[in-house]
């Protein structure tokens, strides 16, 4: 039973993203996954392995599309040729949901390949909103989109961060994917209570939650996805599982990446949080 | 300000090269104090002013775009050196900010840049302009489309007025310099290199600069291509790289055999024999396939 009506994917339960580290182990040992995410970016291409590797996987596996540059909050519009390969993998995928960053990147055809953070206005949230509208009546898929770690605020800014999520998910009238790790992070770096982020959301948009860890620096906390989830976010996400209800859940684990295994079982223990609603009746 | 306006400000901010030290500029493009042009658009930030917070983001950008490149010239790298190759990246991005919205773009115009930019490589510009070359054409080999190819059967009817194209994957260079030889053993070295202690690192770097050093010009014709998702350089014979580099213009078979041998002084039974060695091949490494904009009928009816 869907959770919410951008939550058809309830069921899906923990998945992790595939990494180049992990391919020999999955071909070989071929272990059970509820699914893998994968940066959409990296098989945006014509041939070759990338897409030889994705279509092994897709045999097996279900797969979900995580991008990292189309920039919905990107003043300019839309990259037609980005939007073109996307939609060609997105076919391949037969991906149920696409998700991508509340952020921008790129201004007047230069990109930074960074997910620069959001002055949190109404025009901001407007092109955003029109942006992932077109995204999605082009790729014909449900898109969610992700908050993201911030190290800056600006002068211009009209509401909080959450406001700001959720004035361009009423007017996208599209799906959250609710990274508890970046809430956490941002919340640091920002001074606000996690939890007031969480309890601000609508609980009916998310189709999907991050979870990661990160690196803690002397002034401020980066959003590195290289470490175990710590403790404070776990509590976070079993927060937003109470609210929220059942939700697909993925680690994201980039840098410094451990062995397959290690990965898998640091993802699964989130399953005590997803199955906890269920066990309880609600 | 506009959403526009804020965007294309921390973007020229955020991009303006970092100081020697990896920190970011104190000044702006025009001159001005970069923490007032900071504190302009960022909010002071608990423990972090303004410029911090941009600092963040500027260190960000530059540390993942020469990371990127670091990655995908290792062979440039060897040829110029940690310490030149990283003032040619910081230059590079400089004057070439990625236009894409895939890293893997990022050194698309180095080539073209450096043969604007000569200084940047010094004595070793035409064995790193090579490199530039292979490296990217490796780059572009590796995940390029490719179409059905045509084998033996289909080159049985193939006639002098008809066309076959190339497979869209495979990339045709000629160096002065033998890079190939160079790239190959410059991977195998670094492939041991998990295992190597530091000094046997040291000996290895010495040898490298050695084998830079000491590498002789020598035209060389390559096809850059790949079989079961691995990219392979195959050395060619020049008639036969201008007869291949005829074919993917689009030249009929023809015409693409007359250029490739225009200057050669193989006897008649010479070319024929060639030529019944090179189709065989190019058919047993799937380089052939229809033309572009041609069905496969057309090419063979």
């Amino acid at each position: 039973m869907p959770a919410n009506r951008f939550n058809g994917f309830t069921d899906y339960g923990i998945g992790i993203g595939l990494r180049i580290p992990h391919y020999a182990h999955i071909f070989e040992k071929k272990p059970a996954v509820d699914w893998f995410e994968i940066i959409s970016e990296n098989y945006m291409v014509d041939g070759g392995r990338p897409l030889a590797t994705l279509d092994l996987i897709l045999e097996r596996y279900r797969v979900v599309q995580h991008g990292v540059s189309t920039y919905f909050g990107s003043a300019e519009p839309l990259n037609r040729e980005h939007l073109r390969r996307l939609r060609t993998l997105v076919k391949r995928t037969k991906t149920p949901w696409l998700s991508d960053h509340l952020c921008w990147g790129s201004v007047d055809g230069t990109y930074s390949h960074d997910l620069l953070p959001m002055p949190y206005t109404f025009e901001a949230a407007e092109i955003t909103a029109r942006k992932v509208r077109e995204a999605r009546d082009v790729l014909e898929v449900p898109i969610a989109v992700e908050n993201v770690s911030s190290y800056a605020e600006f002068h211009m800014s009209e509401m909080t961060e959450w406001e700001f999520l959720n004035e361009v998910v009423e007017r996208a009238d599209c799906g959250i994917l609710l990274d508890v790790n970046n809430v956490y992070v941002s919340s640091r770096n920002h001074d606000f209570d996690p939890y007031d982020y969480l309890n601000s959301i609508p609980a009916g948009r998310v189709a999907q939650i991050h979870i990661a860890g990160h690196s803690k620096f002397q002034k401020y906390i980066l959003d590195t996805h290289d470490h175990p989830v710590i403790d404070p976010v776990w509590k976070l996400y079993e927060h937003a599982i109470r609210r929220i209800g059942p939700t697909a859940t993925l680690l994201e684990w980039d840098d410094s990446i451990p062995s397959f295994d290690e990965v898998h079982a640091e993802a699964r223990k989130a399953e005590k949080y997803i199955q906890a609603p269920a066990k309880a009746g609600l | 300000m506009t959403l526009l306006e804020l965007q294309r400000r921390m973007m020229k901010a955020v991009m303006q090269p970092l100081t020697s030290s990896g920190r970011i500029t104190p000044k702006t493009e025009d001159g001005r104090l970069m923490k007032i042009e900071a504190a302009e658009f960022i909010k002071q930030n608990g423990g972090l002013t303004s410029l911090e917070c941009l600092e963040i983001y500027s260190r960000s950008y530059w540390y993942r775009a020469l990371d990127s490149l670091f990655d995908d010239f290792p062979g440039l790298r060897a040829v110029l050196g940690r310490r030149a190759f990283q003032r040619l990246s910081r230059a590079y991005l400089a004057d070439c900010p990625s236009q894409s919205f895939t890293l893997r773009n990022l050194g698309a115009r180095l080539a073209g840049w450096l043969q604007r930019r000569p200084r940047y490589a010094g004595k070793t510009f035409s064995l790193a302009l090579d490199m530039v070359r292979l490296e990217w054409a490796h780059i572009e080999a590796f995940d390029s489309a490719s179409e059905k190819a045509l084998g033996h059967e289909d080159l049985i009817e193939l006639g002098p007025d008809l066309r076959v194209g190339l497979q869209p994957y495979i990339r045709l260079l000629e160096f002065e310099f033998p890079v190939d030889r160079l790239l190959i053993q410059l991977n195998r070295d670094s492939d041991g290199h998990a295992e190597a202690s530091n000094t046997v690192l040291k000996q290895k770097h010495a040898g490298l600069v050695r084998r830079v050093i000491r590498l002789i010009p020598e035209r060389t014709h390559l096809a850059v291509h790949r079989i079961d998702s691995v990219v392979y350089y195959r050395r060619l014979a020049a008639q036969e790289f201008r007869i291949l580099d005829a074919l993917r213009d689009g030249q009929p078979v023809g015409d693409a055999i007359q250029y490739g041998f225009e200057k050669s002084t193989a006897s008649i039974d010479e070319q024929r024999l060639l030529l019944e060695t090179w189709f065989a091949a190019w058919a047993e490494l799937g380089w052939l396939c229809p033309p572009a904009r041609l069905k496969k009928d057309e090419v063979t009816a």
